[in-house]
């Protein structure tokens, strides 16, 4: 079952690398980045019944991040939707010079 | 080490030597630089903001002038007399003690890497402390002449302090403690000497001047350099004490050696003006002539010999380094000394006597007589220091009475002057006692020093195994010829200035006047040193004869004696490899014999002069028409050596410079440079359309990295 | 039976998983991401980690998907859902490149044999010891003292961040 589990975390992943790529909003891509990290912290999870408890607290770890993650991301979306009006992505082309 | 022993055979007094704040005698200089740097800069600011408003500072009445004007004339003078004063209590300390060993005295680390340390440190012993009495004693004369001589400048300030840096550098010369140190006081030196030069450096012949002296001097301390990194090779240590004690180790004659003091040589040469470096002193008459006389003639240009001197060890062991200098002295001496024979200007005639005195230095330090070589210095910068300061005083009168009726006419221009006798007599006898004592007549300083050194040569010539001896009896001959010159020239230049007609013009002459007492006092002080300095070194020969009125002079060798110290490392070495020195002259004759001859023969010539230019007819510059032909031209154009300079030196470089500028320079390295920064600034511009800002493009090629990072690890 | 459960919410949880990709509203998006989070506690209860299972609900689908909604609600986006999926060649080109991803990864997983579950029985020890939670809290508190502390200022710096950012510029 672990190996299966592995698996599922690979599929997760590589969809949720896909909707960051393909879509244009910007909160969807972030809950595409949560995605992300929920497949990781499967794969953990999955790792800790070969290894120990260790793979567990990584997990915590990791939705520790998550939460901080998401709390500054959506406040810099916010910040900019107040600028632009907008949360598309297409717009967002200031990371430059 | 055996001790001190004077000249009676009883050892001088016992006790300790300690140095009284020796460090204070190299501060005093430097605040006093400090201070009138200040006043010079508060000064020109005024001046500036004076000549903004469409005036000038002005400076006409004497009463009132600014406060940095007058603060110069204590600060300058008082520090000197302050640090010479410093001078004399250390130097009594030191005679008193029976001093064997150089008191050193560090400070500070200067610079320290790997195994290499230069300590700031200061070097005490009998030849750093006849160095800073003459630099110190007599800088502070000329600090006094300048006094009167600069007091109508607007410079003034300015002038002070740079005089100041100057002594202050001469004394890290002389004081510093290792080779590098030394070397920053040569430097410093140098620099003061190129802002001296072209002090009035609105004047660009004068800026020219200076920049020539600086230039030519480079060329020397590129010598000095490489014979310090040759020493710190061999030693790994660049401090006096430690490499003297270790230098008997090398190789008698050896290439090291020889290197090493060849090279020093040419620092030397550069320094102190010998062939063929020697161009720039005559020019380097541009700057004030107080500051010829202390840089230019009494000190800095001294530094060489002062080297050599300190080196003796090293020279020593090197019987070709010890050779070059004695045979490139000796051509310098006769060389300078005909040149000066037809020169008119007063100061270059003075210039070039400098640079033959300087060759007589340094054939005596060729020949390994180290303590005679310091001798004539000493007694030089006495004579040659009054010479100079009693030729400002008269340039200052000619000025002063130029300036006075509004004529253009050369102040220094010896054809102008004639019959100054009795508008300035003070001047005119001290001046002849300066020229008796460099003509080397007796009883006068100069007898003393000049003929030790041209016995000394015929005392090297003659040792049991000497290396050249018949290069050394032609050294000789040319000293004694050179000798000869001098008394002439120097006649010549006593007579053309001061006896027969006055040639200023009748209206002129009512104002030439006796210089102020800040000039002649110095003048008056120096006249007895040079008549009298001589005698501390009366050779032990000469003292029981007629020379030393039968032991009626006070001491016998005395300088040589005390700086034995210093010299008996060499001599030691000297006696091992050439054997005993010889006692008569190339020709035969003993030491008195060819005191009386060589005196007798100055003598002559001074009299001769005397009959020869007193019956010339010396018309006034401006209508001076007799025109010189074949050898007193060439006298009077100095062989044309700045010509060939010019044609075959400095005009190759500057088409070398020239095709390295427009051609190798401006042609294929700018070129080069600006296509590489097109080249960068292309590839940029292209790469930078990898940077759309767009954060999608960004997650896209993190992923594509992503899938080769990891189908490289699946791959291999 | 509990490889059959497994399946059935690795099925749930890709599905839920696309769901989030594909669906045209962010609303709908988060829903669908509610899902596979759901999905995924299960399977994490089925891999015998039951406190992670019980954060997985509480802290993700309960709090920072609120959390999302919250902002996705006061943004207000509307429906105009035009442009918002990036369609033709990029997609074509992002479809390959993650597929070669996968493609990868599973090709490193099939090939190895089957995988013992030998962590389990030292996991099973430390739930019999101290219970469920404390198995985890015990490490926690012990041997991660320090990242679990330096979360701790993690925390803090995100909140003070968030606050800075979302805040109306006062003038």
């Amino acid at each position: 079952m672990i190996t299966e589990a592995l698996l599922l975390s690979a599929i997760l992943f590589v969809i949720g690398t896909f909707g960051v790529l393909v879509r244009r909003n910007a909160i969807i891509i972030f809950l595409a980045i949560e995605l992300q990290l929920n497949a990781v912290n499967v794969a953990l999870v999955a790792f800790s019944n070969l290894h120990g408890i260790d793979g567990q607290i990584f997990v915590f770890f990791v939705m520790t991040v998550a939460a901080a993650e998401a709390a500054v991301g959506l406040a810099i979306i916010i910040s900019i939707f107040r600028h632009y009006e907008t949360v598309d992505v297409n717009n967002f082309n200031f990371l430059k010079w | 080490m055996s001790p001190l022993i004077q000249g009676d055979g009883q050892p001088f007094g016992g006790g300790e030597y300690e140095p009284l704040v020796p460090g204070l005698i190299l501060l005093l200089p430097l605040l006093g630089f400090l201070a009138n740097g200040i006043l010079a800069l508060v000064h020109a600011r005024a001046s500036a903001n004076a000549v903004r408003e469409g005036g000038e500072l002005d400076l006409g009445g004497r009463a009132d002038r600014p406060s940095t004007h007058t603060w110069p004339t204590w600060i300058g003078p008082g520090v000197m007399g302050g640090a010479f004063f410093l001078t004399l209590v250390n130097f009594a300390g030191m005679f008193d003690a029976q001093l064997h060993e150089a008191v050193v005295i560090s400070y500070w680390t200067w610079m320290a890497t790997g195994t290499f340390a230069v300590e700031a440190a200061i070097q005490l012993d009998q030849l750093s402390m006849i160095m800073m009495m003459v630099v110190t004693g007599v800088g502070f004369l000329i600090h006094v002449f300048s006094v009167g001589y600069m007091r109508d400048d607007p410079g003034y300030p300015r002038y002070f302090a740079y005089l100041n840096l100057f002594v202050f550098f001469m004394l890290v010369l002389v004081m510093g403690a290792s080779y590098p140190l030394m070397f920053v006081g040569w430097e410093g030196v140098g620099l003061c000497s190129y802002l001296l030069i072209g002090f009035w450096f609105g004047d660009r012949e004068k800026s020219d001047a200076g920049k020539k002296a600086f230039i030519v001097n480079r060329i020397g301390d590129f010598g000095f350099l490489v014979a310090m990194f040759l020493l710190f090779v061999e030693f790994g240590t660049l401090d006096f004490v430690p490499i003297f004690e270790e230098a008997e180790a090398l190789v008698y004659g050896g290439g090291l050696v020889t290197a090493i003091t060849l090279f020093f040589f040419l620092g030397a040469a550069g320094k102190s003006a010998q062939m063929p470096l020697y161009v720039w002193l005559p020019d380097a008459m541009a700057g004030p002539t107080p500051v010829s006389a202390l840089i230019h003639a009494a000190t800095m240009v001294t530094a060489g010999v002062y080297l050599v001197a300190r080196s003796s060890v090293l020279f020593a062991l090197s019987p070709i380094g010890s050779a070059t200098v004695a045979c490139v002295g000796a051509i310098t001496a006769l060389f300078a000394a005909t040149i000066a024979l037809k020169q008119n200007d007063i100061k270059k005639v003075l210039a070039y006597s400098t640079v033959s005195q300087l060759g007589y230095m340094f054939v005596a330090v060729g020949v390994g007589a180290y303590a005679a070589g310091i001798f004539h210095l000493m007694t030089h910068a006495f004579f040659k220091a009054l010479l100079f300061l009693g030729s400002g005083a008269v340039i200052h009168a000619m000025h002063e009475a130029y300036h006075q009726t509004h004529r253009q006419a050369d102040p220094q221009d010896m054809r102008n002057m004639g019959g100054l006798r009795a508008h300035m007599p003070i001047t005119w006898a001290t001046m002849w006692i300066a020229t008796l004592a460099i003509a080397g007549i007796w009883p006068f300083a100069g007898f003393f020093s000049k003929d030790e050194i041209i016995w000394q040569i015929a005392a090297f010539g003659g040792a049991e195994a000497a290396a050249f001896p018949i290069l050394y009896t032609m050294v000789w001959v040319i000293a004694l010829a050179a000798a000869v010159l001098t008394a002439f020239y120097m006649t010549r230049l006593m007579l053309m200035t001061f006896h027969g007609t006055n040639r200023t013009g009748e209206k002129e002459s009512g104002y030439l006047n006796e210089a102020p007492a800040t000039m002649w006092v110095p003048l008056a002080i120096l006249a007895p040193l040079s008549l009298f300095g001589g005698w501390i070194n009366v050779p032990e020969a000469l003292q029981t004869s007629w020379a030393g009125l039968s032991g009626a002079l006070p001491t016998t060798e005395w300088l040589h004696h005390w700086l034995e110290p210093i010299t008996e490392q060499a001599h030691h070495i000297q006696e091992v490899n050439l054997g005993e020195l010889g006692h008569t002259a190339p020709f035969g004759g003993g030491e008195v014999l060819w005191a009386f001859i060589s005196t007798s023969a100055a003598l002559l010539v001074v009299l001769a002069a005397v009959r020869v230019v007193g019956s010339e007819e010396i018309r006034d510059a401006a209508s001076d028409e007799s025109r010189l032909s074949g050898f007193g031209k060439l006298l009077l154009n100095k062989y044309y050596v700045d010509e060939i300079y010019d044609r075959f030196i400095v005009n190759t470089v500057r088409r070398k410079a020239e095709f390295f500028w427009k051609v190798v320079d401006v042609g294929i390295i700018d070129r080069f440079l600006n296509a590489l920064g097109w080249v960068t600034k292309g590839v940029g511009w292209g790469v930078s359309m990898f940077q759309t800002g767009a954060v999608n493009t960004y997650a896209f090629v993190l992923t594509v990295g992503a899938l080769i990072v990891l189908g490289l690890s699946v791959l291999t | 039976m509990v490889t059959i459960l497994f399946y059935l919410f690795a099925a749930v949880a890709i599905g839920g998983a696309i769901g989030v990709v594909l669906a045209k509203s962010p609303v709908g998006s988060l829903l669908f991401m509610v899902t596979t989070l759901g999905a995924i506690a299960a399977t994490f209860v089925l891999l015998e980690a039951h406190f992670l299972a019980a954060i997985q609900v509480i802290v993700y689908a309960g709090a920072i998907m609120v959390l999302f909604m919250f902002v996705i609600m006061l943004l207000n986006l509307g429906h105009d859902y035009e442009g918002d999926f990036r369609g033709g060649l990029y997609a074509i080109i992002s479809f390959v490149v993650v597929g070669a991803i996968a493609g990868v990864i599973k090709n490193d997983l099939v090939g190895t044999q089957q995988l013992e579950a030998t962590g389990a029985e030292s996991i099973a020890a430390a739930v019999e010891e101290s219970g469920v939670v404390g198995a985890i809290a015990h490490p926690l508190y012990t041997t991660y003292v320090v990242p679990f502390e330096i979360t701790g200022i993690l925390l803090l710096v995100a909140i003070v961040g968030a606050v800075a950012l979302a805040k109306r510029n006062v003038t």
